[in-house]
């Protein structure tokens, strides 16, 4: 890498008096994305990649199937969780054991090499084997054993299930099974790496749209466009990713021109640049995704449902979804008694009520109220402290008293794992648009470490169970019936108080088109247009 | 001098030691779980003692130990989780910028404070001695990365007279030919003007938060300095002897005036590099600050440890300079060397 800073200087340095007008034209086929921290692993099968690094593998790599788009209602472009196609494969056929894929003809890696079954093989092998969160993210969907994965020929490879599994297929158009250059890495590896994982965590090794062609971490990544890539041309010829850490200075490169396109703008400068009606914006709902307040139910005093529920009673709603989301939520409260259809997520019935609040409380032996802690995720602060401070203020009307503890990114995930925290406001949202994978990760009793409550419940597990194997079996009558008997017991027990749906807001300049919504929340690179 | 140079040094290999040893501790005393961390939002117990497997640290604390001292003397300070580069090659690329960013900042505040201060110590309880007070006071009590969102709003956003805050060079230039790692003194090497005047428009805003934060101790110490040295015998005696002002001013009072004027400077360079952590996270610049930062909101230990020794080390050497620059401007220093 250095060595190409070097040539490129110098050939700057050559080209001097050329530079202004090959500036223009460059501005023209380079898109320029901002955002406030970038990727610290190109690989995302590598140890600890963080999610910046999921977009560079999905741009820069290929899978065997990805999902389709579709066009909603109000012109997003949105994947189509129901309808998988062909990507690296050009044909596959599901069986009821077994899936097969036929290889395109024309897919070569980024260095010229043919895409092969065996590249296939040694990529899924490598997903489930390197162990960490690829492997667990396979695992979601019964992919465990580098014996399912099998090479029938050079061009089709087959995939064996270990029991009947609906999120198999979409497991497989997640960003973790992508398709390795395998011979390139094999011979990056060594005893110690045996997948070549240090290898392909500074370089690319990938047939996709993309290809890294500079990278200094904290400050910026250069993506070219692959010219031999088997699809259809993608318009931008350059993206170039800075990292800028202040938000402020992110809004104002957006409303200055300089900048194309960003994410993660905080919720008010989002709600601020949409009055001022200058840039074009999008905002979606994350998919299965859901802010909330959990409450711990092993332990005194939320082990009681009635004390669950009057919290369920306090909680800010609306003023949450104002003041500290100027709107730019979903709203998951002050719905139906019962749920009516089998969606997930769907507003629960509570909304604030503090008379009914205060009764359940008394009848708990509670009237007198208590102490407690409430918890939150520094790495979010932008939204977790307003929103604290409010359920904080709200909770002191029905006696609760609760200090808020500051807990920073790097050590929340281990305080959610040791599972003492007694009240915390947290966010979770899944990949897989279902509503049993929600519920399987959230409420069952095997408590991973998203039930956050340590909620444990015999009939929620029987409902989540009879969902997803109704769902294995196409049986939709038993599965529509589970989804809401779990999403009504979830109600009834109120664990966790869901507030609500967060939105994924991109702002960009009015000539960027072709912004795509994916599962991952990450940007597509091949569709997105610069200029009329 | 050399026995000066050598005696310096000596006491420099313990403080070193301690160094090596204290960041060691603190970083494994820091809240939070680097395995969790790096495991992903998807962890599981088991995927957790993976990554902490992989990482070594399951290891006791003194095989930890062993092992980072073995690494240090083979010159590898280790890995960056977070960025996953060689924390060695993200040091030495990322320290000329932060240093270029500090030395920029202090020449400019030495080019205004200094004299203001010299003035301020001449015409005292004057209109330019209230100036002085008033701005460096201001400088010093409004926090740097306020100064620093303010001078983007008003000369970024609102006049458009300065660049892109996105770091130290515009998007669509590349970076000159790595020689000392300085863009200005890289760009000037390459005879290559165009990028020289971009890398020095994309500096003169960082660099101008971090001087205005530094005039005060500057200009406050230049002051004192002169007005004690100003009212010193020799200078009446000086001005007795009909000498003409500008001869007693500089010649013999500023001169004298020096020396604590230079230890300032030295602990000024030191605290700016510190203040620079904000000056980086608002103007995007990818200096050692912000990493060493970024690092330790991560609980990444491998280059939080290496940019506490790397500062132990510039400290250290640059304690050693301005011990040596003391001989320069004192001669009296010489005897009592």
């Amino acid at each position: 890498m250095r060595r190409r800073d070097v040539l490129l200087g110098g050939a700057v340095g050559l080209a001097a008096p050329m530079v202004r007008g090959a500036k223009a034209q460059s501005r023209a086929n380079t898109l320029l994305v901002v955002s406030e921290s970038g990727p610290n692993n190109l690989d995302i099968h590598g140890i600890g990649t963080n999610v910046p690094g999921y977009e560079v593998s999905w741009n820069c790599y290929d899978r065997l199937i990805t999902h389709a788009m579709k066009t909603l209602p109000d012109g997003t472009s949105y994947y189509d969780r129901d309808k998988l196609i062909p990507e690296l494969a050009e044909d596959f056929t599901v069986g009821a054991n077994s899936a097969t894929f036929k290889l395109r003809r024309d897919a070569t890696f980024q260095d010229g090499q043919k895409v092969t079954a065996s590249d296939v093989k040694w990529s899924l092998d490598r997903a489930v084997s390197v162990g960490g969160f690829p492997a667990f993210q396979m695992k979601a969907g019964s992919l465990e054993k580098p014996e399912q994965f099998v090479v029938v020929d050079d061009r089709t490879v087959r995939v064996d299930f270990l029991r009947p599994d609906r999120l198999t297929m979409p497991d497989l158009a997640v960003i973790v099974p992508c398709v390795v250059n395998a011979n390139l890495v094999k011979s990056k590896a060594t005893a110690a790496d045996p997948w070549g994982l240090e290898y392909t965590k500074q370089t690319t090794a990938g047939s996709g749209a993309y290809k890294v062609t500079r990278w200094t971490p904290g400050t910026e990544i250069v993506f070219e466009r692959n010219e031999s890539w088997w699809g259809r041309k993608p318009a931008m010829q350059r993206v170039v990713w800075r990292f800028i850490p202040s938000a402020g200075n992110r809004r104002a490169l957006l409303e200055r021109g300089d900048a194309d396109i960003s994410y993660d703008l905080p919720p008010k400068d989002f709600a601020e640049v949409k009055a001022a009606g200058k840039l074009k914006l999008e905002s979606i709902p994350y998919s299965n995704g859901i802010q909330y307040l959990g409450m711990n139910v092993a332990h005194p005093p939320f082990d009681d449902a009635r004390v669950r529920r009057a919290v369920a009673m306090v909680v800010p709603y609306q003023t949450s979804m104002d003041a500290v989301m100027f709107g730019l939520a979903r709203p998951m409260f002050a719905g139906p008694a019962h749920p009516t259809e089998p969606v997930w997520p769907q507003p629960h019935p509570y909304d604030t009520n503090l008379a009914a609040a205060r009764a359940l409380m008394a009848e708990a032996g509670k009237s007198e109220g208590f102490e407690t802690t409430l918890s939150f995720d520094m790495g979010f602060a932008d939204v977790n402290e307003p929103m604290c401070v409010l359920i904080q203020e709200a909770l002191l009307q029905i006696g609760i008293k609760t200090t808020i503890n500051k807990i920073p990114g790097a050590n929340w995930r281990t305080e959610l794992n040791k599972k003492t925290m007694p009240l915390f406001v947290n966010v979770f949202s899944g990949w897989l648009d279902y509503p049993e994978y929600f519920f399987f990760w959230c409420y069952d009793g095997q408590n991973s470490v998203f039930n956050t409550m340590s909620y444990q419940s015999p009939k929620m597990d029987g409902f989540i169970d009879t969902a997803r194997r109704a769902a294995a079996a196409g049986d939709t009558p038993t599965y529509d019936r589970a989804v809401l008997d779990f999403i009504d017991l979830a109600w009834t027990d109120i664990p966790r108080i869901p507030i609500y749906q967060p939105y994924v807001n991109i702002a960009m300049q009015q000539d960027i088109s072709g912004y795509q919504y994916w599962f991952h929340r990450r940007l597509d690179y091949r569709s997105v247009v610069k200029g009329a | 001098m050399l026995r000066t140079f050598t005696a310096r040094l000596a006491t420099a290999v313990p403080s070193l030691i301690g160094v090596v040893i204290v960041t060691f501790l603190l970083t494994r005393v820091l809240p939070g779980d680097p395995a969790a961390y790096f495991a992903g939002p998807t962890a599981t117990e088991q995927s957790i003692a993976e990554v902490r497997h992989q990482l070594g640290l399951d290891l006791p604390l003194w095989a930890q130990f062993v092992r980072y001292v073995q690494d240090l003397i083979h010159g590898n300070l280790g890995q960056s989780l977070t960025t996953g580069q060689p924390v060695l090659n993200e040091i030495l690329t990322r320290l000329p910028a932060s240093a270029e960013l500090v030395l920029c900042g202090l020449v400019f505040a030495i080019g205004i404070a200094i004299p203001l201060g010299v003035l301020a110590a001449l015409k005292q309880g004057s209109f330019i001695d209230h100036a002085c007070r008033v701005v460096t006071t201001a400088g010093v009590s409004v926090p740097v990365f306020f100064t620093g969102l303010l001078l983007v709003y008003v000369f970024y956003y609102q006049l458009g007279w300065s660049p892109a805050p996105l770091g130290r060079l515009d998007v669509f230039f590349s970076a000159p030919t790595d020689r000392t790692g300085f863009y200005l003194i890289d760009a000037l090497l390459d005879g290559d003007g165009e990028t020289f005047r971009a890398a020095l428009a994309q500096l003169i805003l960082p660099a101008l938060t971090l001087g205005i934060f530094a005039l005060a101790p500057i200009a406050r110490m230049t002051r004192a300095a002169m007005l004690s040295v100003l009212s010193a015998d020799f200078i009446r005696t000086a001005r007795a002897a009909g000498l003409s002002t500008a001869t007693v001013v500089i010649r013999y009072g500023f001169r004298n005036a020096l020396l604590p004027v230079v230890t300032t400077l030295g602990m000024v360079f030191s605290f700016l590099l510190g203040a620079a952590v904000l000056v980086e996270k608002v103007f995007a610049w990818p200096g050692i600050g912000s990493y060493a930062v970024d690092a330790l909101v991560a609980s990444d230990y491998a280059p939080v440890q290496g940019f506490v020794l790397a500062m132990a080390i510039l400290y250290i050497s640059l304690n050693l300079v301005i011990d040596l620059l003391y001989t320069v401007i004192d001669p009296r220093m010489r005897v009592a060397a």
